[in-house]
């Protein structure tokens, strides 16, 4: 911990007889400091969670070379600035801030400390050391949404969200869509509950869906309390994000884990050789950053071969779930068919394909 | 051996300075070792929270942008609360007063010069009074406690603004996140100082407290909220209006709320979006009573609260305790100079003889 | 739209509702003698988190009683953090308004910290009381397929509604709350009385946070009771301090946050969902002023209520 204080620098001073024995010990190359800000708790299982999982992946792969340390639980208000101007001030050089409300903070502590390179998650602003970068989430929304369609008997399936957000309405826009591609029939009814977290509330909307007839249930929120609402409704629903199945053994279908560890090893390692330059990275299955949890004993092997398919597909890039014809609400072509979606649309995508009732 | 209670004639000068630092000593003291106790460094948390901030000057700046809302909140709300005026809603009116300045932000959109920057400050006194002048008006029509009026508002300003940034107000270069668009440079407050980091509310901060200061001092009014507050009655035969009281207090302390909202908005964010509710609505009430109501009481304490939640993060990051134990050391201060209240009230005397009887307030 | 539809919605919103009617019942004795405690938040959250922990740590060693016990502690806690607010608003005559609130912070944080141990467990959640016959009946489950908490609120605020308005010791807590001066010098123990009611609040403020840890959902999360401490206490004021007023104020309150959830799953939203999330609040606001505006004998708040007893001041 390099913090600079009056009463550091005395322990330095103090222990300034012992450090050229040290340095010659082969101490010498220091390692890099890389810097994580958390939105959540570290044990959420979810969002956060996935990120630490990140840099723990980067701590193992890259030993003795770097250093990592983070901070968990820091508002997205104006207070996020001096969490991050003190992990640069503790010496870190690479520095991850992990969520979009995140943006404006860290352009400004960027703009402070220029020799740091930073990283922002999900967000879209950039500088010379700023760099963005996020994931297809919805490439995950897809296998999902295939399960969905296929394990749905009513052939009506719910979404419990957050906020109309792009990332959200991406989510259940792919969701229904390849839910759609095995069930022509299936009807998403959705619920946004204006709020990323309120366990009590998600639960309520979760049950909700289930009284109007949803036999599966995906969330985009952030606490499991969908998941256990549908185990105790005898009904299917998913993780997001991480792997949910502890909260809910019968329910939980399958989850998109967020695998984030590729990425920060690959941008430590970048840092390592000097080549880090900002970026604008949208990776998914492929790149590694997108993955699947193991099913559970429910989901029959056609369902799993099918899912399995839409992943390798993906992968090879052979299947694109926002590929035309794509209605929206009204019914409307939004994209033509055989179109897939530039990312530009995608990004600031804000309306529902038809099907979905919100 | 008994301990009794006598009430002082007058508050006690001492006890009034001595207590607020005592209830900071104490709860460092006990922090450490509760910290210590759950197995984290406990002396280290307690170090990197109180003194860090204070001796490493690069926190400085934090400190004082973190403490200049505080205060100009704190200074409002000790006013009503000299004249038990308890206004609890500074955050709905701090929200109210941010929407409202930055409402004459996006009507003016291509405006230059510093008028639109008064404009907007105006805009967001105003708005604070606005939303502060409804429990005063329910006050003063249906006696209608303030203090449940005031708080219930605050969730109500809060959906407003939730309403307006995914709604009406959402930048539409904004990627459809839940956010205003971004102030013009000529709606962003500058720094106070060029070329130093001083932030513009702490200025403010301190003119604000001087003012406060002679107002309580110097001033009619300020005889009056007190004297409405410590004897209702005698106030009365004084000629010194209550429900003016009413009004002006809670106006004030809404006023202040709102101008802290405002500032806030222009010169940290420059936007609003969801995150902006901070709680220092809230908070501001520990600084009003950390102060004792006194406004240099209330800028100390104001300065006290913003280092230990600048303190807090660094403690964060360095002992890695939770990020709920800076909201442990406040509610802890407050709990303690609530406690010793008492003594500046009351004078404690230890008595060796046999207990009188009738003495209600004695604690055994 | 059919009965069994009905049923499935009534369940959902005794859900919504059960916790808040909790704390509310405990809120309101302890405003019927004269005490304001804003805490109800933070005592929410330290029952949370301390039913969930007993839970936890004691469910191999005492099988199906692991929630009861869990029950129990999360009351002993609540009440427990009440305390601390007694204590000081009580006897050393503090402000209640802010160590209420002091209260409320305080349980955020040391829930917070307490519970950083537990995020990501989950817990047995309780079996129903009736017979699986009953309870998975399809007409009769709108009776008895709830939570044994949910029927305790219900038996809570009966109680609580017996006890004001029918008994002699109830009428000696409002007597307090009315007018503690003259209940002190007919010789009633004010500050004694207050002590028990404020414990009693803390008490059933802890069961209805464990309501959430133990039931909605069974698991531990920081703040997941999410403001409804603050809901709870918008409900006292909207019951205006009537215990039949609360039962109703609560499943008009739950009812309305239900059907937020049913508006948007069909499609329905004709007003924005903001509305509906400020509604509990605004009708608090707008009842505080009727009730304050009408004077009913025995409606309005009690006369004493936030004021320091302090009788040779």
């Amino acid at each position: 911990m390099a913090l600079i204080t009056r009463r550091n620098l005395m322990k330095t001073a103090a222990a300034g007889l012992t450090l050229p024995a040290l340095a010659r010990s082969g101490l010498a190359a220091e390692p890099l400091k890389v810097g994580f800000v958390y939105l959540g708790a570290i044990g959420d299982y979810g969002w956060t969670w996935s990120h630490e999982q990140g840099r723990k992946a980067l701590d193992a792969a890259l030993k003795g070379q770097v250093v990592t340390s983070y901070v968990e639980n820091v508002k997205e208000d104006a207070s996020a600035v001096p969490v991050m101007k003190d992990l640069a001030q503790q010496g870190n050089k690479l520095i991850f801030t992990t969520s979009y409300g995140y943006m404006d903070q860290t352009l400004e502590a960027a703009k402070q400390f220029p020799a740091v390179k930073w990283e922002h998650c999900t967000g879209y602003k950039r500088a010379d050391n700023v760099g963005t970068y996020n994931s297809r989430f919805y490439q995950g929304r897809a296998v999902t949404g295939t399960i969905a369609g296929m394990m749905s008997k009513s052939g009506v399936i719910g979404f419990v969200g957050s906020f109309k957000i792009p990332e959200v309405v991406m989510g259940v826009n792919a969701f229904t869509l390849a839910a759609q591609a095995v069930n022509p029939k299936i009807t998403t009814k959705l619920v946004m509950i204006d709020t990323w977290f309120d366990p009590a509330k998600e639960a309520a909307a979760a049950e909700t869906l289930a009284n109007l007839g949803c036999d599966v249930i995906a969330q985009h929120v952030d606490s499991p309390a969908v998941l256990q609402v549908c185990e105790k409704r005898k009904i299917y629903g998913f993780g997001y994000g991480a792997d949910m199945s502890r909260f809910a053994p019968k329910a939980h279908l399958t989850a998109s884990l967020d695998l984030w560890g590729p990425y920060y090893i690959e941008r430590a390692k970048a840092m390592l050789d000097g080549s880090w330059k900002s970026d604008d990275i949208w990776w998914g299955f492929k790149e590694g950053l997108l993955g699947m949890a193991p099913y559970s004993k429910t989901v029959p092997d056609n369902v799993r071969a099918a899912a399995d398919k839409i992943v390798a597909d993906t992968k090879a890039g052979t299947y694109e779930v926002f590929t035309g014809p794509i209605s929206d609400q009204t019914g409307k072509e939004r994209v033509a068919k055989g179109q897939r979606m530039p990312d530009k649309e995608l990004l600031v995508m804000d309306w529902y394909v038809k099907g979905i009732q919100s | 051996m008994r301990i009794r209670l006598e009430k002082r004639l007058t508050p006690s000068r001492f006890m009034q300075i001595a207590t607020p630092i005592a209830s900071v000593l104490l709860t460092m003291l006990l922090g450490a070792i509760i910290f210590q106790l759950i197995g984290f460094d406990g002396p280290r948390a307690i170090y990197e929270t109180f003194i860090t901030p204070v001796v490493a000057s690069y926190k400085w700046q934090d400190v004082m942008t973190k403490a200049a809302p505080l205060i100009i909140i704190a200074l409002g709300l000790s006013l009503g609360n000299q004249a038990k005026i308890w206004n609890i809603g500074a955050e709905g009116q701090y929200i109210i007063g941010a929407l409202a300045g930055a409402g004459v932000a996006f009507a003016l959109p291509n405006a230059q010069g510093f008028w639109v920057l008064s404009l907007m400050i105006a805009a967001g006194i105003v708005g604070g009074m606005a939303w502060a002048a409804i429990p005063a008006f329910l006050k003063i029509r249906y006696r209608v406690s303030e203090v449940l009026s005031t708080l219930m508002l605050v969730y109500v300003a809060l959906q407003v603004l939730n309403y307006l940034v995914s709604g009406p107000w959402k930048d539409p270069n904004g990627h459809n996140f839940p956010q205003t668009p971004p102030f013009t440079p000529a709606q962003l407050l500058p720094h106070a100082i060029a070329g130093t980091d001083i932030p513009p509310g702490l200025i403010v901060a301190i003119v604000l407290t001087l003012v406060f200061w002679l107002l309580a001092t110097r001033s009619v009014y300020g005889f009056s909220v007190r004297t409405v507050g410590a004897a209702p009655h005698a106030a009365r035969y004084g000629g010194f209006d209550a429900s003016r009281t009413v009004w002006s207090t809670l106006l004030i302390s809404g006023g202040m709320a709102g101008l802290a909202g405002i500032l806030e908005a222009s010169s940290q964010l420059g936007q609003i979006n969801l995150g902006f509710p901070s709680g220092y609505g809230f908070t501001a009430i520990i600084v009003s009573f950390l102060g004792r109501l006194h406004p240099v009481g209330v800028f100390l304490a104001g300065l006290i609260l913003a280092v230990t939640y600048v303190g807090g993060q660094v403690a964060q990051t360095v002992v890695h305790v939770p990020s709920a134990t800076a909201g442990i050391f406040q509610a802890m201060m407050l709990f303690f100079i609530l406690a010793s209240d008492i003594l500046v009230r009351y004078r404690v005397r230890i008595l060796r003889d046999a207990p009188r009887p009738a003495t209600a307030e004695a604690v055994a | 739209m059919n009965l069994a539809f009905f049923i499935d919605a009534l369940i959902t919103v005794v859900g919504v509702t059960t916790p808040i009617l909790l704390a509310a019942t405990g809120e309101l004795v302890v405003e019927k003698s004269g005490v304001l405690n804003l805490g109800l938040e933070g005592m929410m959250l330290i029952g949370a988190v301390t039913g969930f922990a007993v839970t936890l740590n004691y469910g191999p060693d005492l099988g199906d009683w692991a929630p009861w016990f869990g029950v129990l502690a999360a009351a002993l806690a609540g009440a427990a953090s009440s305390m601390l607010f007694a204590v000081l608003v009580l006897t050393l005559g503090s402000n209640q308004v802010a160590t209420g609130l002091a209260l409320a912070i305080f349980g955020i944080g040391l829930s917070s910290l307490i519970g950083a141990g537990y995020v990501g467990m989950i817990v047995p959640s309780f079996d129903s009381v009736f017979p699986d016959r009953l309870a998975s009946d399809p007409l009769w489950r709108v009776v008895f397929s709830y939570s044994p908490l949910v029927y305790f609120a219900l038996i809570m605020v009966f109680a609580v509604g017996w006890f004001l308005n029918r008994t002699r010791a109830g009428l000696i807590l409002r007597a307090v709350g009315e007018n503690d001066l003259s209940a002190h010098s007919i010789g009633y123990p004010v500050i004694a009385i207050r002590y028990a009611a404020i414990a009693f609040g803390g008490a059933l403020a802890g069961i209805g946070g464990a309501y959430f840890s133990m039931v909605i959902t069974p698991m531990w999360a920081e703040q997941m009771t999410a403001g409804r401490g603050w809901i709870a206490l918008a409900l006292v004021v909207f019951s205006g301090w009537r215990a039949g007023r609360l039962l109703a104020g609560a499943y008009f309150f739950g009812v309305l946050m239900t059907l937020e959830l049913y508006a948007k799953a069909s499609g329905f939203s004709f007003l924005p969902s903001q509305f509906w999330a400020a509604m509990p609040y605004i009708a608090a606001v707008v009842a505080l002023a009727v009730i304050s505006a009408r004077e009913v004998a025995g409606s309005e708040a009690p006369a004493c209520l936030g004021r320091p007893f302090l009788p040779n001041s």
